[in-house]
Formats: C-alpha cells, sequence, structure tokens
C-alpha cells in the first residue's frame, strides 16, 4: 500500500477510535463522575457507534471526517459533541479534496482540528481540558515529521506526549468546562477528556501503522 | 439502586411519551424529542424555546404552554441536546416575530445553543436571540471558570419572558426582560445526597450521612464545599447570605423568593427552609413580593433545595403575575 493517509486509512482510524471508546466507556464515565457529571464514557459510546454506522467506503478522507463532524454533533450533546465533531470538521476542511494525505497533510490536518476545539471551547493549555493532551501530541507530531520521521513513527511520539499531557492533567485545577466548578477540589482528578483524546491519538497510531 | 425505568437506555423517550399522555395540549415529536405548544407557532409572537439534558423535570419540557415556553428540547440525562433538535423547535415555532433561545449557563448548552443559532440563521434566516441564565453565585465569575452556572432563576426567566413573549412584545423587547430577570437574579443550592443517573446506576458522587454539600449546580456535580449536616436555620443562611452578599436587594418592590426542591426533598421540608429563609429576608430588610415553592428545577433524585431571588419591578411582578397554562406552572386561566 502507498504511503499516506488515504478513505480506507480514515475509516481505519475511527474504527479503532470506537473501539477503544467502547473499550474504556466505564473509566470515561468514572473519570467524569469525579469532576463532571458522570457521562463522558456513555456520551462518546453513543456518538462514535453512530459514526460507525454512518462510514461507507469510497470516500475521500475528508468526506468521511466530515460524515463523522456531522454525526458527533447531532448524537452526542452536551459538550464532548460541538468539541469532537468541530475538530473533525475542521480537519475535514484542512484535507480539502485529496484522496491520500501525506504525513505533512494529516499533522496540518489534526491541527486543524486542535485550532477548532479552541475556537469552540474557547479553551487553553493548562486549563484541564482535551486541549492538554491534544496540543502537545500535535507538537511532538510535528516535530517528529520536521524531524523526517515517517508518520507510523511520528505518531507514536504523538501518543507520547498525549499520554504525559493527559496525566498532567492530574494536578490542575479546571478552569474551564463543567470541573471549574469545583474550583481546587477538581485537582488530583485526571481530566475525561484529555484521556478520549489521548484514545483519538492512540487510534492514529494503531490505524495508521499499516499503511502509513 | 431501585428505579422505575424500564431501561436505562430508553428512560428519555420513555418520559416523552409519558409527557404526550398526560398533556394532550402539548405536542410531542418524540423523533426529534421536542415538546411544543400543540397551537405552535403562534403568529406573530415571539417564540420562546429552551432545552436542556432531561432530568431536572418538570424543566424545561413542563413549562411549554400559554405564556411561557413555545418548546422545550430534551437531551439525554444532564447532557445537553443537540443542535439539530433546537434547529428544529426553532422552525416549528417560529411565528414571524423570532425567536428566542433562553440557555443556561453550562459548557455544553451553550456550545450546542450556538452552533443551532449559527445554523438557524444560515439555513432559515429565523432571527434568533440567546440569553444565558447564569446567577449561580457559589462559582467565582471569572476567567478561571466557565463562569456561573444557569440554575434557579431559568424557572423565573422563562415564565417572565414568555408572559413578555404572550403580551405580543417584539424579540428584542423580550429578550431585555429575560436579561433582566437574570441580572437581578441570584441562588444558592445545598445537596443532602447525590444523585443516580441511570445509565451509571450509582450515585455520582459519595455523600456520607452527616454531611452536605454547599454550592451545588444541578447536575450531581459534587459542589463548592463540604461541611457537616446542620439545622434548617442554619442551612437557610449558608444560602442566603452570599445571595444577599452578591447583589442588594433592599428597597424597591422586594423580590420573588424561590425555595426549589432537587428532586427528593418533601415538600414539608422545603416549607420548613421557606420559613426560615423568609425570617431571614425579614432581618435583612428585604422584602417578599411573591413567592414559588416547590421541586421546578431539580437534579434527579438528589435531596436539598436551592433558593433564588429576583429583585422585582412592577414590570416583573405583572409580568408574574399574568395568566400561565403549563404542566408544571398553572395560574390566572
Amino acid at each position: 500500500m502507498a504511503a499516506g493517509v488515504d478513505a480506507a486509512a480514515v475509516a481505519a482510524w475511527l474504527r479503532e477510535f470506537a473501539g477503544l471508546v467502547a473499550a474504556n466507556k466505564d473509566l470515561l464515565t468514572e473519570l467524569d463522575s469525579a469532576i463532571g457529571d458522570a457521562d463522558h464514557g456513555t456520551n462518546m459510546d453513543r456518538g462514535m457507534k453512530a459514526v460507525l454506522g454512518a462510514l461507507d467506503s469510497g470516500d475521500t478522507p475528508a468526506a468521511l471526517l466530515k460524515r463523522a463532524g456531522m454525526t458527533m454533533v447531532s448524537t452526542v450533546g452536551g459538550a464532548s459533541g460541538p468539541l469532537y465533531g468541530t475538530a473533525f470538521l475542521r480537519m475535514a476542511t484542512a484535507a480539502g479534496d485529496a484522496e491520500r494525505l501525506d504525513g505533512p497533510a494529516f499533522a496540518k490536518a489534526l491541527r486543524a482540528g486542535l485550532e477548532g476545539v479552541v475556537a469552540r471551547g474557547k479553551a487553553g493549555p493548562g486549563d484541564k481540558t482535551m486541549i492538554d493532551a491534544l496540543a502537545p501530541a500535535v507538537d511532538a507530531l510535528d516535530a517528529a515529521l520536521a524531524g523526517g520521521s515517517p508518520l507510523t513513527e511520528a505518531l507514536r511520539a504523538a501518543v507520547q506526549a498525549a499520554e504525559q499531557g493527559r496525566d498532567a492533567t492530574i494536578p490542575l485545577v479546571a478552569r474551564k468546562g463543567r470541573a471549574s466548578y469545583l474550583g481546587e477540589r477538581s485537582a488530583g482528578h485526571q481530566d475525561p477528556g484529555a484521556t478520549s483524546v489521548t484514545l483519538l491519538v492512540t487510534a492514529a497510531a494503531a490505524a495508521f501503522g499499516e499503511s502509513a | 439502586m431501585n428505579k422505575l425505568i424500564n431501561d436505562p437506555s430508553t428512560v428519555v423517550s420513555d418520559a416523552l411519551r409519558g409527557i404526550a399522555a398526560a398533556h394532550p395540549d402539548l405536542r410531542v415529536d418524540h423523533e426529534q424529542r421536542i415538546v411544543l405548544r400543540a397551537d405552535a407557532p403562534v403568529r406573530a409572537k415571539v417564540g420562546l424555546v429552551s432545552g436542556g439534558g432531561s432530568g431536572h423535570e418538570p424543566l424545561h419540557a413542563g413549562f411549554v404552554g400559554h405564556g411561557m415556553l413555545d418548546a422545550a428540547c430534551a437531551g439525554e440525562i444532564f447532557t445537553s441536546p443537540v443542535p439539530d433538535q433546537m434547529m428544529a423547535a426553532t422552525k416549528a415555532v417560529d411565528g414571524g416575530a423570532g425567536v428566542l433561545h433562553i440557555v443556561k449557563n453550562y459548557t455544553g448548552d451553550v456550545m450546542n445553543f450556538e452552533m443551532a443559532a449559527e445554523m438557524a440563521e444560515a439555513e432559515t434566516g429565523v432571527p434568533v436571540v440567546s440569553v444565558v441564565t447564569d446567577d449561580d453565585v457559589a462559582v467565582q465569575d471569572s476567567l478561571y471558570t466557565a463562569g456561573r452556572r444557569g440554575v434557579g432563576v431559568t424557572v423565573l426567566v422563562e415564565k417572565i419572558a414568555g408572559a413578555a413573549a404572550q403580551e405580543g412584545r417584539s424579540l428584542a423587547e423580550v429578550a431585555d426582560v429575560a436579561r433582566k430577570v437574570n441580572g437581578n437574579g441570584r441562588s444558592m443550592g445545598v445537596a443532602l445526597t447525590s444523585c443516580t443517573v441511570p445509565a451509571a446506576g450509582k450515585p455520582t458522587f459519595d455523600l456520607p450521612d452527616g454531611q452536605m454539600e454547599v454550592g451545588i449546580g444541578i447536575h450531581g456535580e459534587p459542589g463548592r464545599r463540604r461541611v457537616p449536616a446542620a439545622p434548617a436555620a442554619e442551612i437557610a443562611e449558608m444560602l442566603v447570605s452570599p445571595i444577599l452578599a452578591d447583589l442588594d436587594f433592599t428597597g424597591g418592590d422586594g423580590v420573588i423568593a424561590f425555595v426549589n426542591g432537587m428532586g427528593a426533598t418533601p415538600l414539608l421540608e422545603l416549607y420548613v427552609m421557606y420559613h426560615e429563609i423568609a425570617a431571614l429576608l425579614g432581618k435583612a430588610g428585604v422584602g417578599i413580593a411573591r413567592s414559588l415553592v416547590g421541586p421546578y428545577i431539580t437534579s434527579l433524585d438528589m435531596a436539598g433545595c436551592s433558593v433564588t431571588l429576583v429583585k422585582a419591578d412592577d414590570e416583573i411582578l405583572r409580568l408574574w403575575d399574568a395568566p400561565v397554562r403549563t404542566p408544571a406552572l398553572r395560574w390566572g386561566i
């Protein structure tokens, strides 16, 4: 298979993500019980199951990402629906009509997704949100690609950065979202959004391992 | 945990079927999960749309009807509805005078309604104005939080703005009334127990007997601090003091005093609380012009209550007294 992320690879990525979300549904909900409202796992699982049902073959990466984004917006609700939905929709826009994204094009799409999350959620680094895992992952991906790594290897670096960012949310005091209502009491808990978005990056590394 | 449900995954749709069966003057769109006035759209009247996660009943569907909301969108338990529902509701209630969205300040609700308003304007040209309620004094409104939560005042905003719309006032005027009520309103809540989201099957947080959470919202999220349980008089003080410290309620035409049950607290106890709160307000020189006591914005089976005060004026009281006919509020008609 030629290098790059084509529609089949995007579909494999979304399937892998849906699988990881289903496997970690209880964990995500448990993390959300501590500092939120005990529904992150249920909501993400409902959304990604709907995305699986909406995946057809033969589309471009952008068409699949757009469908995933619209489905998340239409089925999830809460904050995760608009945030993940906006992320996928912005990735679709960045992917344009390309049939296949090379490493830098995929990284550019992922960064567009991050920027969408920042714009929609009006949050920044250190607010104890999904941005704390996604932003370092995108930075690590860019750095590894710039250093000449192939996408597969660069994504492994991105996963490491996401995991570190996710773990680093534990001591943070939340400044956005429902956890911010707890003030100091939000410290000592891992952020559920940072946890689920780490699964998104992990899913990419797993799904593109073969084709990219 | 015993619940009167068939299946956690169908609890919202099952309840909507019950609402449809119990209230023939409402119309329920089961596919979109919207509860509408049966006579919507009312021609030349501003349409009022609200919505939010389920689990706060009677909010919002119980406030659909003459003199209040035109439509309510039901999300999953404690999860904001999605933009498609809000779009469909907006189109269904637009009688040619525009549509007001009443949104509780929670990150998810605000984002979904924001997307819906963008989509509605782009696709249909229906003018939409959004008013966000944020009355919870337990949360500091600062750069370091998502802002104050929209809680008890939402009920009063829906009633008073609904009356303004029923009078035939313009979208801008109805929105101004809604903003005024929100700006004049402050709330504070306490939980004596956590609550159980059906899909999670166990209480959202652990609250040992003899402890309570002060400064809670309406989603089973823990409060600002945990303190030992106390007599009603002391709890009333914990709720009223921060409200009075946040806004001067003295003078003018007094307040609308709203003591709300969180879902599992008996009305008997709410009246015990009302007595204590009225005494505290009397001592503080705050007159009570109107009152509302009961479970109107709940948090599933949480025990506890919240207090909301709205500083009133002639206009607010007149609109409060105006006829209303909904499942949960009904007078003068």
